[in-house]
């Protein structure tokens, strides 16, 4: 047992209405390198966030023990006393201070409240040095980039004198020599005995540095394996994180598909801040009457960039390219010439860019139309109640009235009040990103149903989604998205959750080799 | 009787405000001698806090908004700056003189609306510029020096009041009729709402509820109506009152572009999502406070029969005090016209009752100060009981 430096056992963490963790076991052994591998949503984040103490002892059930003995963090200062450090998805540095003002951030170098400038730079320049990081202590963080930062972020964590270093996707940002460097620099920590949990997608990155993997899936612990002893391959590390049953957890239904509806020809998208990023590259795809459309990929893939950008241009700059409704070229300046057009986009992030909170449940549903409950401008209240009971009733919205403010809902009943508001808009095409994301089995069910519903009605979907086993559950057909283009088209009766990955990592290992190629010429 | 719980506790902000008004009088009504509830001084009262109440209207949208505007003081001046050149001066028409000074606030309010809504500048920082910018102008227009006075019908608009059509000798009778229409036009109003829900077969309160509802408003307005009838009648500006909050409430409650601003304030994004013109509907609502400040400006200086350089220091804070104590939210997306007035009425009873009972002006900014913290600590308190 002395060579364990971390266990987490039978932890469970609950949010609102989702189980986000049932009963994950992890070991993690002194000086090695332990990935943790899973589907976006299969509870990677929340365990490590239950580790550091973001999520303080009591929010969850479970032990920790670290380096031999159990652990009850109240925060994340008390993980990090003991030296262990978590590096976030988001970095956490602030844009306009320097770079040794960052390191030392909380834990400012000095005595009674005064800063001693001196030791801060020198340990500062210390700590720069085993990074690999040729900068001035006093250099602000906004000068630099993503792959500097991320060391900035590693020599912080060095700063605190880590033992443990868990780092969330880093390297999902960097290109890829920043990306190598940051590898080498955990083997090199390996070295000296500190110990590493990484979070990736990128399994080649994974299968190359790490001793062991663990993977999860919705919320459990699937399997720890060796990789080492046993040979392990990315199939086998894909096969752990996908291979789960699809029976019962998508309704039936008989697809009866008709004519293309809609179709986007050479999409391009730039970067909404940065002008020369290219998020969306040529885009070709369409979308027939009746047909549930999938676009899998990674979180980052320009997904949600393809759909907001194609929805009145709600998102990006210099967007280039055609829309086809029933074979007719439309134009759609803005979200309301979207709404007429007869289209609707179901947004990932309801909280934030789909509902009015403290508005009640009526009051959402109506939003994007109130033209049709209204005459010369002037809203007719019952008519309101009216169309917003009858979403209450069809949808199945749990809640105590129509009055209720949509803030106290659960997410599945966020959703329904959601999709009711862009049901209600009599769309022809629903563009539905991550509409089950947060949300219950049981809802997910009902969400499913009334996608079919639609279908069923010749509405053209399409649906946008991380997770794979819904997207094979759902959709006739299904396009692969990868660093802003499609790199696949597989028809849903012929497409497995391996086939789709691959497409993903194929893609991946192609541009790695590209890159490569340009390099070295 | 459930309902009716439920009804009052979700609704318990706006309740409060009613009642803290209604204790507020009664207070002052005891400790003043029943001075405060005179005919002539509930007329003084009506007349002097009308100026922040017409401002308190076109910020409560603002403020709905998510959005704030320090600068309805300085224009408030500006406005009557230009209204004492043009009707003073240049002896223009009342009419043309009024329409063009509203004009000039609705453009000085584009100008802002211009800055926040499509260059994206924090509406804070627009407006205190806008505060310097106008109360600059006005005194370089006036050349620091009060200008007046206005002709007659002009001042009108601030102290007259409606003429007794009707020839009463002791007591204005047709202040008295005014009040018998306004309770029979409220009570057609309140059967035909119920009737269209019976019609979509909702659940309406029961017919005794309803008739104790009517005959307590009744009261009330024929009781306010014979209080003003011993005096002088109706004072036109009050007039004016009635039909912004009327105006407004309509366009608030019952429109299309009344949502759009309330869901613009909850949540931009989600807004914005939703087909709604945010820059536009941000740009009109400071092109409307531009020309309430306008209004008020005005309201002002006819009140005074002069435009002072001095005109409209520190109405925006009043204004804006007046919508949060209304219950207007901090976070946009919350409030109602009603709530402002009744903001504004507190905070102007309070003053006109320690005026009366000999509070001195140094105390009187200190009471109010506490009253605004406290009503608004009072609104987070209940919203996270709530929650």
């Amino acid at each position: 047992m002395e060579d364990i430096i971390l266990e987490m056992r039978d932890i469970t963490k609950i949010f609102p209405g989702v189980k986000a963790l049932n009963n994950v076991n992890l070991q993690v052994k002194k000086g090695e390198i332990h990935a943790l591998v899973g589907e976006n949503g299969a509870g990677k984040s929340t365990l490590m966030k239950v580790l550091s103490g973001v999520y303080p002892h009591g929010t969850y059930t479970g032990d920790i023990y670290y380096q031999g003995k159990v652990c009850e963090f109240k925060d994340i200062k008390e993980s990090e006393k003991l030296g262990i450090v978590i590096i976030h998805q988001e970095l956490a540095l602030i844009p306009y201070l320097s770079i040794e003002e960052n390191i030392f951030l909380g834990n400012e170098q000095g005595r009674h409240g005064l800063i001693d400038w001196h030791v801060t730079t020198t340990r500062t320049q210390e700590l720069l040095a085993t990074v690999g990081l040729k900068e001035l202590p006093s250099t602000l963080i906004t000068n630099i980039g993503v792959g500097k930062q991320q060391l900035v972020e590693i020599a912080k964590a060095l700063s605190k004198e880590v033992q443990l270093l868990i780092l969330d996707e880093p390297t999902a940002a960097l290109n890829e020599d920043d990306s190598d460097n940051l590898l080498n620099l955990l083997l090199e920590f390996k070295q000296q005995g500190i110990s590493s949990i990484i979070i990736s997608h990128k399994l080649n990155e994974i299968s190359k540095i790490s001793d062991s993997i663990t993977v999860l899936r919705d919320g459990a612990t699937v399997e720890t394996l060796n990789v080492k002893e046993d040979n392990i391959t990315e199939d086998r590390v894909i096969q752990g994180m996908v291979g789960r049953e699809l029976t019962e957890r998508f309704p039936k239904r008989e697809s009866t598909i008709g004519e293309i509806i809609f179709e986007v020809k050479n999409w391009n998208v730039y970067h909404h801040l940065h002008a020369d990023r290219k998020v969306v590259k040529e885009i070709d795809f369409h979308i027939k009457k009746g047909e549930v459309v999938g676009i899998a990929g990674l979180m980052g893939a320009g997904r949600t960039e393809l759909a907001m950008s194609i929805f009145g241009k709600s998102y990006g700059q210099k967007i280039s390219g055609q829309l086809y409704k029933n074979g007719k070229e439309i134009h759609l300046n803005d979200v309301s010439q979207a709404i007429k057009q007869g289209i609707a986009y179901v947004t990932e992030d309801r909280k934030h860019c789909g509902l009015i909170l403290n508005d009640d449940i009526q009051r959402n549903i109506t939003l994007a139309n109130l033209n049709k409950i209204s005459k010369n401008y002037v809203i007719d209240e019952n008519q309101e109640i009216v169309v917003a009971e009858k979403s209450r009733r069809q949808m199945k919205i749990k809640c105590s009235s129509i009055l209720q403010k949509t803030v106290n809902l659960s997410g599945g009943n966020q959703q329904k009040v959601v999709l009711s508001k862009w049901i209600f808009t009599e769309p022809d095409i629903l563009i539905l990103d991550e509409p089950t994301r947060g949300i219950d089995v049981g809802a997910k069910f009902e969400i499913y149903s009334i996608i079919n519903e639609l279908a069923k009605e010749g509405k053209g979907i399409l649906v946008i989604s991380s997770e794979l086993p819904e997207i094979l559950g759902i959709c006739d057909r299904i396009y692969v998205m990868n660093e802003g283009t499609i790199t696949g088209e597989i028809a849903g009766n012929e497409a497995s959750q391996e086939k789709i990955m691959k497409c993903i990592m194929r893609n991946e290992e192609l541009q790695e080799k590209n890159t490569k190629c340009i390099l070295s010429k | 009787m459930k309902t009716l719980m439920q009804m009052f506790r979700s609704n318990i902000r706006e309740y409060g405000m009613v009642i803290a008004l209604v204790s507020i009088v009664l207070f002052f009504q005891v400790v003043s001698n029943g001075v405060l509830l005179q005919p002539l001084n509930v007329t003084n009262l009506i007349q002097q806090n009308s100026y922040i109440l017409v401002l308190a209207i076109g910020m409560l949208l603002v403020i709905v908004a998510f959005q704030i505007d320090l600068s309805v003081g300085s224009i408030a001046a500006f406005v009557g700056a230009m209204s004492a050149i043009l009707m003073v001066d240049n002896h223009f028409g009342v009419m043309p003189g009024i329409l063009i000074s509203l004009l000039i606030g609705g453009l000085a309010g584009a100008f802002q609306g211009y800055w926040i809504a499509y260059f994206r500048i924090p509406s804070f920082i627009v407006t205190l510029a806008g505060m310097l910018i106008f109360r600059g102008l006005t005194m370089t227009a006036l050349e620091g020096q009060s200008k007046g006075p206005y002709p007659e019908v002009f001042q009108k608009m601030s102290n007259g009041f409606v003429p007794d059509l009707l020839g009463g000798s002791t007591i204005h009778v047709t202040t008295l009729a005014v009040g018998i229409i306004l309770t029979l036009i409220y009570i057609y109003f309140e059967l035909g709402h119920r009737k269209a829900k019976q019609e979509y077969h909702f659940e309406v309160i029961p017919m005794q509820f309803l008739i104790a509802k009517l005959t307590c408003v009744g009261i009330v307005i024929n009781w306010f109506m014979y209080l003003l009838a011993s005096y002088k009648g109706i004072p036109n500006v009050l007039i004016l009152l009635f039909a912004l909050i009327v105006f407004y409430t309509f366009i608030t409650t019952k429109t299309v572009v009344g949502r759009h601003i309330y869901a613009l304030g909850g949540n931009e994004k989600a807004a914005k999502l939703s087909g709604v013109k945010t820059k536009r509907i941000v740009f009109w609502v400071f092109v409307n406070m531009g020309v309430m400040a306008a209004l008020s400006g005005l309201v002002f200086a006819a009140r005074l029969n002069a435009a002072t350089p001095k005109a409209g220091m520190g109405f925006e804070l009043d204004a804006i005090a007046a919508c949060f104590i209304g219950g207007a939210s901090t976070a946009g997306g919350i409030g109602v016209v009603m709530g402002a007035i009744i903001g504004g009425l507190v905070m102007g009873v309070m003053n006109n009752g320690m005026s009366l009972i000999g509070v001195t002006i140094d105390m009187q900014q200190t009471i109010k100060g506490l009253v605004l913290l406290l009503a608004v600590a009072f609104d987070i308190y209940t919203k996270s009981k709530q929650s």
